[in-house]
C-alpha cells in the first residue's frame, strides 16, 4: 500500500526527513511517533504529494511519487494538522466543496452519510465557523474520507480534543481499521498509538525503529511476568532461576518478577514447579512497560548517538 | 470544468457572505454610472455655448459635424468617464483575488484544497474567473444603466450614437474584461507570493496606475483614444493575459506556499 525507498527531503541545509524506508501493508493502521520537528508532517505532505521528495522515491496505493501524483491526491484521505475549514460556510457546504473536486458520483449522498455517521447531521446548515474544535475536527474526518480513499494520513487527529471527543475519534478510526482500510497514524499520544496501532515507527529525522508495539517493548525491556505469592520466599527465586527458559528472577515486594521470552508457553511450567514447592498463587500477570518507555527511550538513544557525533 | 465551477461557487459563496464586499461590488459601479449621466443633465441645462472652445482639437475631429460646439463638449466630458467603464473589471475583482490564496493560507484551507486531485491551472482559473465574472457583469449592467440613462436624457440620436458609438462599446465590453483577467491574474501571483491580505490587496491595486495614466492623459488632452488604440489595446491585452496566466501558473508553487508561509 505505501512503500518508500530512502526517502529524503532537504530544506536548503536542513535535513526534515532522511533515507525513509518504509512498507505500510494494506488494512494495517502504521503509528508514526516522534516529537515536534521530527519530520512527521513533512513526511506525510509528501505521501499525499503535496510536496516532492529531494531524492528517494516512494509508491502509494501502486502509484508512482512524482509520476502519478494526481492519481495518489485522487486515491488518499488527508486529515491536515489543523482542521482548515472555511469557517463562513456551512458544514454541508464544506463537505460538498470537497466532494466535488473529489469526483465523488453521489457527493450529496456521501456528505449525508458521513454527517451523520459523525454525528454532525442536525448542525448541517450551521456555519463551521460555530463549531467546537472537535466538531471541526469530526468534520475535518468526514471530508478526509467523503471519496472513500483506501489509505487515510491522520495527523495529530485527536490533539487538543477533550477525552470524550478523543475517544469518538478513536473508535471512529477502529471503525475505519475493521473496514480494511489502511491508516497512517501520525501522533504523539502514545497510549492512543498503543491501542490503535498494528506497528509502530519511531521517528526522528531517520526512522529509528518499526515493529508492532509488543515486539518493541520485548526488544528494549524483555518480557516480564510477575507471579503474586500469598507466602513469598527467596526459595521459590532460585527454583525459578534454575528453569532454562528463565533469563532472571527476582523477589520485588512479595512479587516474583520473572524474566523470559514467550509467557505463553513457559508460564504454565513455571506455575507447576512453584505450586509444586508449595507456593500460593494468588494471580500471574505481564508486567507491561508502557509504549512511552519505550518511545522515550528510543529518542534518548537517538539524542544520545547524536552528541557523540 | 466542475473543479473550476466548484471553486466558483466556494468563492462567491465566502466572498458575498462579507457584506463590505458587497458594497464595494455595487457601490463604485453604481457611482460610476450616476456621475456621467449628472453631467449629461446639467449640460443639457445649461444654455451657454462659449465653453465650446476648451475641447482638444484632436477631440474636435472626432465630434459629428451635425453636432454643436456644446453637444461636442458633452460627448468629450462623457468620454472622460466612459474610462472609469474600463477601470470598473479592473478594480473590484483585484480587491477579491487579492484575498484568494492568501485567505486561504491564513485560514489553513489551503493545504486540504491541494490535497484534492485539483490541477494549479483550474484552482487558479476558479479562483479567477469568481473575481472576474460579478465584475464584469456589474460593469456591462452599470453600462447598461448609463446608455439608457443617457437615451432618456440626450433624445438628441446623433448626440447619443457620439456618446455610445463602437469604441466604447468595444472598449467596455471587450477591454474591460482583458483589463479584469489582467488584474486578478496579477492579483493572484501577488496573492500567492505574500503572506498578509492587506499586502496582497494594496499591491495588486498597482495594477490600476497604467489605466489611471491614460484617463489622465485623455484628460490634458495628451491623446485620444480612438477605436484603433482600443482594438490595439485589446489584442495586447490577450496576449498579456494569456502570458500572465501561464506566468502565474508557474509562480504558484505549491510547496514554497505550504512549507514557507507561517
Amino acid at each position: 500500500m505505501i512503500r518508500t525507498e530512502n526517502l529524503t527531503k532537504q530544506f536548503g541545509d536542513l535535513t526534515a526527513v532522511e533515507d525513509l524506508s518504509i512498507h505500510v501493508r494494506e488494512g494495517e493502521v502504521f503509528g508514526f511517533l516522534g516529537p515536534n520537528g521530527a519530520g512527521k508532517t513533512t513526511t506525510v505532505r509528501m505521501l499525499t504529494s503535496l510536496i516532492s521528495p529531494t531524492r528517494g522515491t516512494a509508491t502509494i496505493n501502486g502509484y508512482r511519487l512524482g509520476q502519478q501524483d494526481t492519481d495518489i491526491r485522487r486515491t488518499v484521505g488527508i486529515l491536515t494538522e489543523t482542521p482548515g475549514m472555511y469557517d463562513n460556510l456551512s458544514a454541508e457546504f464544506n463537505l460538498m466543496i470537497f466532494a466535488n473536486l473529489y469526483e465523488v458520483k453521489d457527493p450529496a449522498g456521501q456528505v449525508e452519510k458521513y454527517l451523520r455517521m459523525l454525528g454532525l447531521w442536525e448542525r448541517r446548515f450551521d456555519a463551521a465557523g460555530t463549531f467546537s474544535k472537535g466538531m471541526k475536527q469530526k468534520l475535518a474526518i468526514a471530508r478526509a474520507l467523503l471519496h472513500e480513499p483506501r489509505i487515510i494520513f491522520l495527523d495529530e487527529p485527536t490533539a487538543g480534543l477533550d477525552p470524550e471527543a478523543a475517544l469518538l475519534v478513536r473508535d471512529f478510526i477502529m471503525e475505519l481499521k475493521k473496514q480494511g482500510r489502511t491508516i497512517f497514524l501520525c501522533t504523539h499520544n502514545l497510549d492512543e498509538a498503543d491501542r490503535l496501532c498494528d506497528r509502530i515507527g519511531v521517528f526522528k529525522t531517520r526512522l529509528l525503529v518499526m515493529d508492532t508495539p509488543a515486539n518493541l517493548r520485548s526488544q528494549l525491556f524483555g518480557r516480564k511476568v510477575v507471579f503474586h505469592l500469598a507466602n513469598p520466599q527467596e526459595a521459590f527465586t532460585g527454583l525459578v532461576k534454575e528453569l532454562p527458559f528463565v533469563q532472571d528472577a527476582r523477589m520485588i515486594n512479595g512479587k516474583l518478577v520473572v524474566n523470559l521470552d514467550n509467557p505463553e508457553v513457559c508460564n504454565p511450567q513455571i506455575v507447576r514447579l512453584l505450586v509444586g514447592a508449595g507456593a500460593d498463587i494468588q494471580f500471574v500477570g505481564e508486567l507491561r512497560h508502557s509504549l512511552e518507555d519505550v518511545y522515550l527511550q528510543y529518542i534518548r538513544m537517538q539524542d544520545g548517538a547524536n552528541e557523540q557525533n | 470544468m466542475n473543479k473550476i465551477k466548484t471553486i466558483i461557487r466556494k468563492e462567491w459563496a465566502e466572498v458575498f457572505k462579507n457584506k463590505m464586499v458587497l458594497f464595494t461590488v455595487a457601490f463604485l459601479p453604481l457611482m460610476m454610472t450616476a456621475i456621467p449621466l449628472v453631467i449629461l443633465y446639467a449640460m443639457r441645462a445649461d444654455s451657454a455655448q462659449s465653453i465650446g472652445g476648451d475641447i482638444p482639437s484632436e477631440f474636435s475631429a472626432f465630434c459629428p459635424q451635425e453636432l454643436s460646439s456644446r453637444d461636442c463638449l458633452q460627448v468629450y466630458l462623457v468620454s472622460q468617464f466612459m474610462i472609469m467603464f474600463m477601470i470598473l473589471p479592473l478594480a473590484i475583482p483585484a480587491t477579491i483575488s487579492a484575498y484568494s490564496i492568501v485567505g486561504e493560507k491564513t485560514t489553513r484551507s489551503l493545504e486540504p484544497l491541494l490535497a484534492t486531485p485539483i490541477t494549479t491551472m483550474e484552482l487558479l482559473m476558479g479562483k479567477s474567473l469568481a473575481a472576474v465574472l460579478p465584475a464584469v457583469l456589474v460593469t456591462y449592467l452599470a453600462f447598461l444603466i448609463f446608455a439608457i440613462g443617457a437615451w432618456i436624457i440626450t433624445p438628441d440620436p446623433v448626440l447619443l450614437s457620439a456618446l455610445l458609438d463602437a469604441r466604447w462599446l468595444l472598449a467596455v465590453i471587450v477591454v474591460g474584461p482583458l483589463m479584469a483577467l489582467l488584474a486578478v491574474f496579477v492579483s493572484v501571483m501577488v496573492s500567492s507570493r505574500v503572506n498578509d491580505p492587506r499586502v496582497a490587496e494594496q499591491l495588486s491595486m498597482v495594477v490600476i496606475l497604467p489605466v489611471l495614466g491614460i484617463f489622465f492623459g485623455q484628460l490634458a488632452g495628451l491623446f485620444i483614444i480612438d477605436r484603433q488604440l482600443i482594438i490595439v489595446s485589446a489584442f495586447i491585452l490577450l496576449i498579456l493575459d494569456v502570458f500572465l496566466m501561464f506566468l502565474a501558473i508557474k509562480l504558484f508553487q505549491r510547496e514554497t506556499i505550504l512549507t514557507r508561509w507561517k
